[in-house]
């Protein structure tokens, strides 16, 4: 599941934010702000991204770097708002 | 205000003498379509290209002395003209004109290079001394007339333009790869160096004496601030201050209104030009015409303040409208102006605006420039202190919410959570020490825009750092001053010379013959300023308290009062869409930035797909795509063969085949 999370979220942020294959070296725990991948505007992208994407609502309080600054942390996150989705 | 261009030595012998001054003047022509001159002599050649404004009849240039040891090429004005004129009558001297040409040639019979020092303007001039054979150049000390200069062969050339020293047999344009480093971090180059491989400019406040074997550059003032320990001092004499900010700016004003054809003054809705159109406005014994920029989308528009303002001023106003069409239809021509690639298109309004001018009849506009470097208006002053105050708790997820408060004009800012806006502005406060402190959020968030610098551009930049040459450049007594004056320092050596005056500022209204005066940056102004102790200056959060104050029964309580909207423009906005220019589509297809070599052709091709379909709204990206952009204009621009290579043509010709 998350590996199928993981590999759409970087999709969407190598095509928008990282712009060329040869610094797909990003890791997927690399901070995406100190990277410089990210920008205020561009957080804004990625979670209309996100809602879109998986129909997910985010709050306020989740939009934050601990759900979000990373690959893995935002697919983590996605996973869990997701399953929490289907489960109710 | 006019176009100077000239050589010292003996020039390439491939070009009669007279013949090259006359190629360098045609490139200068739009700074000065009322007449030229040129004089040769054994050694130097000086051009000059003339827009009249003192002395209409008998201020034609290039000039020389009685005796014709001096001779001089000028471009700018001395204000003090007048005062230093009825001095050197005093003593003796006979002047035969009354423009202010001539007092420069009486000042430096009597002193020499230091003549510099009691002008008071905007200048950038060339002397011949023949006498001495030796050829001096000067730049005012703010930086806002251009001058360069390029060695080739034993010869020294000049001019207002680069455009002009291209016209030297020798002289090709060559990108230089660190100056588009610094340009993708600051915005400009750092003086002297230029994009223009061995071509250097006079840095702003610097001459440059020329003998025989022998070539100096030195610096004759500099902006200078109080150590912190001393920064409170007048503190409480508030008022005492104010009214003596009000009197100089008056009289800096009222020296800038001299001038035998009409000034203008641009109105922004802003506070500073209000300021300068207001005291115009009761000096000038006509009606004030006033002009300004609107923009069609509420984000960037000041229409309503403007109105306000020339309403209250009784002022004789026009505006000129700027779509993003015309911003992306006037782009490749402010390129050429600017003769650099540019990170931003907030030039482009203000060439237009100049078209607006020249085609009212005027040649000379007040404005308001220079007043946020030097009374603190700057959001980037007020980010520096919230960064200060958040590093003192570094913890704490209340105090980044004050920099919602920072951004009013930025709705996408005011969406973010304090977690994010902590994350983005709270950065670097371990930092505190770094003489760059106050900028260094800045020129991270510009240089991001180095993600699309191609390898062969990154390996022949190899390790090079940007920022330590900015820091090793700083003063000696730059670290004992207060952190808002640091801040202060940074934008009004740096970029108000390498960006506001020059890409926005010269070249801009020059493009059209108009030429701009800023009462602000007078240096009585700029050095009584610097004496202000900067709580007077950022109050809490708001900027520019003490002008405020001092404009207060000059202009609208309502104006005196509201905050500053930073001059922008639309920036990738201007470039796509149903009004996107041919060039667009041709300069930043693959083949074209393949051939430029100096970005990835891949990833541009990812960021034109954003802005196709409108995405485009970062601060990173809107930088790359203008920076990019504006780089492969000013390739086809200016260096020989970049044109030859047309993508379209290759392209059609491969599906023909």
């Amino acid at each position: 599941m998350n590996s199928a999370i993981m590999i759409r979220i970087r999709g969407f942020i190598e095509e928008n934010f990282l712009f060329r294959e040869d610094l797909s070296g990003l890791a997927d725990s690399d901070s995406l702000l100190e990277n410089g991948v990210m920008d205020s505007t561009g957080i804004l992208e990625l979670v209309a991204f996100l809602e879109t994407e998986f129909s997910i609502q985010m709050s306020d309080a989740e939009i934050v770097p601990d759900n979000l600054d990373s690959i893995a942390s935002i697919a983590s996150y996605v996973g869990r708002k997701v399953s929490t989705a289907l489960a109710a | 205000m006019c176009g100077i261009a000239g050589y010292f030595g003996n020039p390439d012998a491939r070009l009669p003498a007279r013949t090259l001054l006359q190629r360098m003047l045609g490139e200068l022509r739009h700074r000065g379509p009322d007449g030229e001159g040129a004089y040769v002599a054994d050694g130097a050649g000086l051009a000059h290209t003339r827009l009249s404004i003192i002395d209409l009849s008998a201020g034609a240039q290039p000039m020389s002395n009685d005796d014709e040891t001096v001779s001089i090429t000028f471009n700018g004005e001395i204000f003090n003209y007048v005062e230093l004129r009825e001095e050197l009558i005093a003593r003796g001297h006979r002047f035969r004109t009354a423009s202010d040409t001539e007092v420069i040639v009486r000042l430096y019979e009597e002193m020499g290079p230091d003549c510099v020092e009691r002008l008071n303007g905007d200048f950038a001039f060339a002397i011949w001394d023949s006498r001495r054979r030796r050829l001096m150049l000067a730049r005012d000390r703010m930086g806002v007339r251009p001058l360069f200069y390029a060695e080739r062969d034993g010869a020294l050339y000049f001019a207002s333009e680069v455009k002009a020293l291209l016209q030297v047999p020798g002289i090709e344009a060559e990108l230089d790869p660190i100056a588009l480093d610094q340009i993708f971090t600051f915005w400009f180059p750092l003086a002297p160096r230029t994009v223009f491989k061995g071509v250097a400019e006079l840095p702003p406040a610097h001459v440059l004496i020329a003998s025989p074997g022998h070539v100096s550059v030195r610096r004759y003032w500099a902006l200078d601030f109080p150590d912190a320990a001393d920064a409170r001092r007048g503190e409480r004499d508030e008022a005492g201050i104010a009214e003596e900010v009000r009197a100089l700016l008056i009289d800096a004003t009222r020296i800038r209104l001299r001038s035998d054809v009409p000034v203008g003054a641009y109105l922004s809705g802003g506070l500073d030009s209000s300021i300068v159109a207001a005291i115009a406005g009761r000096l000038a014994p006509e009606r004030l015409r006033t002009f300004s920029v609107r923009f069609d989308s509420a984000e960037f528009d000041e229409t309503e303040f403007q109105l306000e303002m020339a309403e209250a001023l009784g002022t004789d106003h026009s505006a000129v409208l700027c779509r993003p069409a015309d911003i992306g239809a006037a782009f490749p021509s402010v390129i050429r102006h600017a003769e650099r690639p540019i990170l931003r298109t907030a030039p482009a309004p203000l060439e237009i605006l100049s078209g607006l001018v020249r085609d009212e009849g005027f040649k000379v506009v007040l404005t308001g420039e220079g007043a946020d470097e030097v009374f603190g208006g700057y959001d980037i002053f007020k980010e520096a202190k919230l960064r200060r105050f958040c590093a003192r708790q570094p913890e704490s997820l209340r105090r980044p919410l004050l920099f919602r408060r920072l951004y009013p004009y930025l709705p996408k800012l005011q969406a973010q959570s304090a977690a994010y806006l902590k994350a983005f502005f709270a950065t670097d406060l371990d930092a505190a020490g770094d003489p760059l402190f106050s900028h260094l959020p800045r020129f991270r968030s510009t240089a991001g825009a180095k993600l699309f610098f191609s390898g062969e551009l990154k390996r022949s930049l190899a390790d090079y750092d940007a920022l330590d040459e900015l820091r090793s450049a700083l003063p000696e007594n730059f670290t004992r001053w207060h952190p808002l004056s640091q801040a202060q320092y940074l934008e009004t050596a740096y970029l108000l010379p390498g960006y506001i005056l020059s890409s926005q500022g010269d070249r801009m209204a020059m493009a059209n013959a108009v030429e701009g005066r800023f009462p602000f940056l007078d240096h009585r102004v700029v050095e009584m300023a610097a004496r202000i102790p900067p709580a007077l200056k950022l109050r809490g959060l708001t900027e520019k308290h003490i002008l405020r104050k001092a404009a207060e029964g000059l202009v609208p309580p309502r104006m005196a009062a509201r905050p500053k909207q930073p001059y922008r423009a639309p920036d990738s906005a201007s470039f796509f869409g149903d009004t996107s220019p041919p060039y667009v589509e041709r300069l930043l297809a693959g083949p074209a930035v393949a051939a430029s070599g100096l970005f990835e052709p891949r990833a541009v091709e990812k960021l034109v797909a954003k802005g196709r379909n409108g995405s485009i709204g970062g601060f990173r990206d809107n930088a790359a795509l203008t920076g990019i952009l504006s780089t492969q204009l000013w390739r086809e621009a200016f260096v020989p063969g970049a044109r030859q290579i047309d993508p379209i043509s290759i392209i059609s010709r491969q599906k023909v085949a």
